[in-house]
């Protein structure tokens, strides 16, 4: 991957000096990154700190310090379960524990098949349907048990 | 109304909720048939999504699908639409003149928009916020284009008159903010859109940039302009695609326009923007640590002074301001201080959008006067508690970083000093409604998770703290709670509140501390008596059947996942200890509250 540092930073790049410009763009190299991987690759961030000059240990300690990042390989369903306040209580945790069960994992974690990742999330923002899920971009609202079963067949079925 | 034939319509407009319920709903497929069946009949109409998501519309959908059917400027809104039900609306509404009443919105429609005064969200679910032109045609960007022959000074003379404080969090005053940063001396200055809405239980800002994303991005023209700023970054959630989107097609559609560039609206004033989105960490949202995240680093918060205002983004002045602040900016310039602060309370003026959600029948976003009593938006918008069986417990606002108020004091008025004075806070706008099965305990335990978990780890008080504090709630409702854990989360809450770096440690303990002063016998009872009131941490749950309250009619047996309850006809149901899991949903199901 090359970095066009320039048009990443955009018009502002005009008022930056050169170290401001690698520094600004290392995020959304890390997005692009895992855009494409779906995770952070060791190889590629070792790249991605020659090209910008900026040590290593600089470069992982930005990125673990995001939530959005991932270190390992991730699922080919992405679940995440949000956990916010109105799926709090509208029980949210009967909805993580259900999956949890079911597919073996726990918070965070990608069964071995890569089949699935399951994750609690922080409010998506759709508190109105909570409680509330995502099965990669789709989104479920106010899950009861009936949402749930199918919730789980979905999973399963690639 | 005297028959119409359809030749008679001079304008017809159909706004269809898409929204995420919306389309759940079927909206799409009414979308189909409207267009089909009014081509068939000649009629030349205007389909129009009328929301784009759930949350962003009129937070009524639960009602979904709505539409509104304009006949010639006149609107009526349907209710619960299927694709069947258009063919009888196209017949005798549009074709006929006589709108079909049994699906039409019926008063709680009315009541949930009638108390809300509409200044932000007036345009949202009403223009189509992809197309520039549907904005200016209503007078959009006036705003900015009169704010550009004013003196800078002026404007923020205009917008200190208004009394607008920002919607943030803090409530600090808009104007004067503006100021410092104009009154800073250098080359370059930046002015910063707040959109990382980390708050969990908030979305407004997310549905104002969904909504109507230019009003935003003229709200960052007149304030950049005021402080003299000519370069703008919004720094938005990942998590928020469609606001991203639809933010890159307004911005792209600005440029184009000429009000983004060089020289917009052809003054001699340059100005640009640049979305810059987050990575997932609530802790951006604050002002310092969102500098930090935009220039590349660990977004870390750092000590204060020097404020952003002075040594900013790059070490340059720096005005950050929320969505909701900057969106309010453009009415504010257009109809002046006056009209502005003639809105609202002495110290709070304006209006606020709140993210009404929980236990509560009517759950969305509202946009009410600052100074409206708590017992209105939630009776009177609303509509009031879900269940009809249960009663008020208490209203938590202002997130992990706010309190609840107790279902006493509901006839508060909401503005930014009752809300501290009764322990919480304005905070960002989440609103969440809570009945008689909230645990208290559990509630604080759950912000409390989420600040912890969302501590930067750069101080000791709030890293350390929380955790502390946090192991102290899980033991509570463990039922391993001692004696003197009381005392001491009010010791450690107040001493985090005093030594942590950032707003996050310094607000963090607030949950616990203003349930402990309403709602300390909850915490006394897991303690002293190991019962959780409330009936909600498991481990202090034993579920029985009440026997003066056993109308005996087995809905606790229909639900009970794990075939505890014992149930004949005309027999009072027995839980059997062994058995029940826990899982509450007897206790839920049980129209009687026979079930302790
Ligand atoms: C932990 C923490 C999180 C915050 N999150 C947000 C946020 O998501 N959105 C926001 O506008 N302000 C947030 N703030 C407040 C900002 O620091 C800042 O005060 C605000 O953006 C200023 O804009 P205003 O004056 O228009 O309110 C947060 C503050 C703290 C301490
Ligand atoms: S709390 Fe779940 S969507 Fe907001």
């Amino acid at each position: 991957m090359s970095l066009k540092v320039d048009e990443i930073i955009g018009v502002v790049s005009s008022v930056l000096d050169e170290t401001q410009k690698k520094r600004g763009t290392l995020i959304h190299a890390f997005q692009e990154i895992q855009k494409e991987q779906n995770y952070l690759p060791e190889e590629e961030l070792v790249k991605l700190s020659k090209e910008l000059d900026i040590p290593m240990s600089d470069v992982y300690s930005t990125a673990t310090f995001y939530k959005q990042f991932y270190f390992t390989p991730r699922g080919r369903k992405i679940v995440k379960v949000c956990t916010g306040t109105a799926c709090h209580v509208r029980g949210a945790s009967k909805v993580m524990d259900a999956l949890k069960n079911e597919f073996n994992v726990g918070d965070g974690e990608t069964t071995e098949d890569l089949a699935m990742t399951l994750e609690s999330v922080g409010c998506i923002g759709c508190c109105g349907l909570a409680p509330v899920a995502t099965i990669n971009e789709g989104i479920i609202g106010e899950i009861d048990s009936p949402k749930l079963s199918k919730m789980i067949e979905d999973i399963k079925e690639d | 109304m005297a028959s119409k034939n359809n030749t008679d319509i001079k304008s017809l407009v159909i706004r269809v909720c898409v929204g995420t319920g919306g389309l759940a709903a079927g909206s799409q497929e009414v979308i189909d048939e409207f267009t089909k069946l009014l081509k068939k009949k000649g009629v030349r109409a205007e389909v129009l999504k009328k929301c784009v998501n759930k949350t962003g519309c009129r937070g009524f959908c639960a009602k979904d699908v709505l539409a509104d059917v304009i006949v010639d400027g006149i609107s009526h809104t349907y209710q619960l639409l299927t694709a069947e039900n258009v063919a009888r609306i196209v017949e005798e509404h549009i074709v006929g003149g006589e709108p079909v009443e049994q699906w039409l919105v019926g008063p709680e429609y009315h009541a949930f928009h009638d108390k809300q005064t509409k200044i932000l969200l007036h345009e949202c679910g009403h223009i189509d916020p992809e197309d520039i032109n549907a904005y200016t045609e209503i007078g959009g960007y006036n705003g900015a284009r009169k704010a550009l022959t004013m003196k800078p000074e002026n404007i923020i003379a205009q917008i200190k008159d208004s009394g607008l404080r920002g919607r943030g969090g803090a409530g600090f005053p808009t104007g004067l903010k503006w100021e410092f940063c104009r009154n800073a001396d250098s080359d370059q200055k930046y002015i910063i859109c707040n959109a990382d809405e980390g708050d969990p239980g908030a979305f407004m800002d997310r549905s104002i940039i969904e909504g109507n994303p230019h009003s935003v991005i003229e709200g960052m023209i007149i304030s950049g302009y005021a402080i003299g700023a000519s370069f703008g970054y919004i720094y938005i959630r990942a998590e928020y695609p469609l606001a991203i989107e639809r933010l890159k097609i307004a911005l792209s559609e600005a440029r184009s326009n000429g009000f983004l560039g060089k020289g917009i609206f052809n003054s001699d004033f340059d100005f640009e923007l640049k979305i810059k989105e987050g990575a997932g960490a609530f802790i951006c949202g604050e002002e310092t640590a969102l500098i930090a995240s935009i220039e590349g680093k660990r977004g870390m918060p750092r000590s204060k002074p020097p404020f952003p205002a002075h040594k900013g983004l790059l070490g340059k002045p720096t005005v950050i301001n929320n969505v909701e602040t900057l969106a309010t900016l453009p009415s504010i310039m257009t109809k002046g201080a006056k009209w502005f602060s003639s809105i609202g309370t002495e110290k709070s003026k304006g209006t606020k959008v709140f993210a009404l959600t929980g236990k509560i029948k009517n759950t969305g976003l509202i946009e009410v006067p600052m100074g409206i009593s708590l017992k209105e938006i939630i009776y009177d918008i609303g509509g009031g508690m879900e269940k009809k069986n249960r009663t008020l417990k208490a209203v938590q606002t202002g997130g992990p970083s706010g309190g609840c108020i107790p279902a006493a004091n509901i006839d508060m008025p909401v503005d930014y000093e009752s809300l501290a004075a009764a322990g919480s806070m304005m905070g960002s706008g989440g609103m969440v409604v809570m009945d008689d099965l909230t645990c208290m305990v559990d509630m604080s335990k759950f912000f409390l998770t989420f600040t912890a978990n969302e501590s930067c780890g750069k101080c000791v008080p709030c890293r350390v703290g929380t955790k502390r504090m946090l192991e102290i709630l899980t033991r509570i409702t463990e039922g391993k709670g001692k004696s003197s854990d009381i005392d001491l989360l009010l010791e450690l809450g107040k001493d985090i509140k005093l030594a942590s770096l950032c707003g996050l440690g310094q607000s963090a303990p607030n949950p616990v501390l203003s349930t402990l002063h309403y709602f300390r016998d909850e915490y006394e009872a897991h303690i002293n008596e190991g019962i959780c009131p409330a009936g909600v941490c498991k481990s202090l749950r034993r579920y029985t059947v009440s026997d003066e309250a056993c109308k005996m009619c087995g809905k606790c047996k229909t639900v009970c996942p794990s075939d505890a309850v014992t149930w004949e006809k005309k027999q009072k149901a027995v839980i059997s200890k062994e058995k029940c899991i826990k899982c509450g949903a007897c206790y839920e199901a049980c129209p009687f509250n026979a079930i302790l």
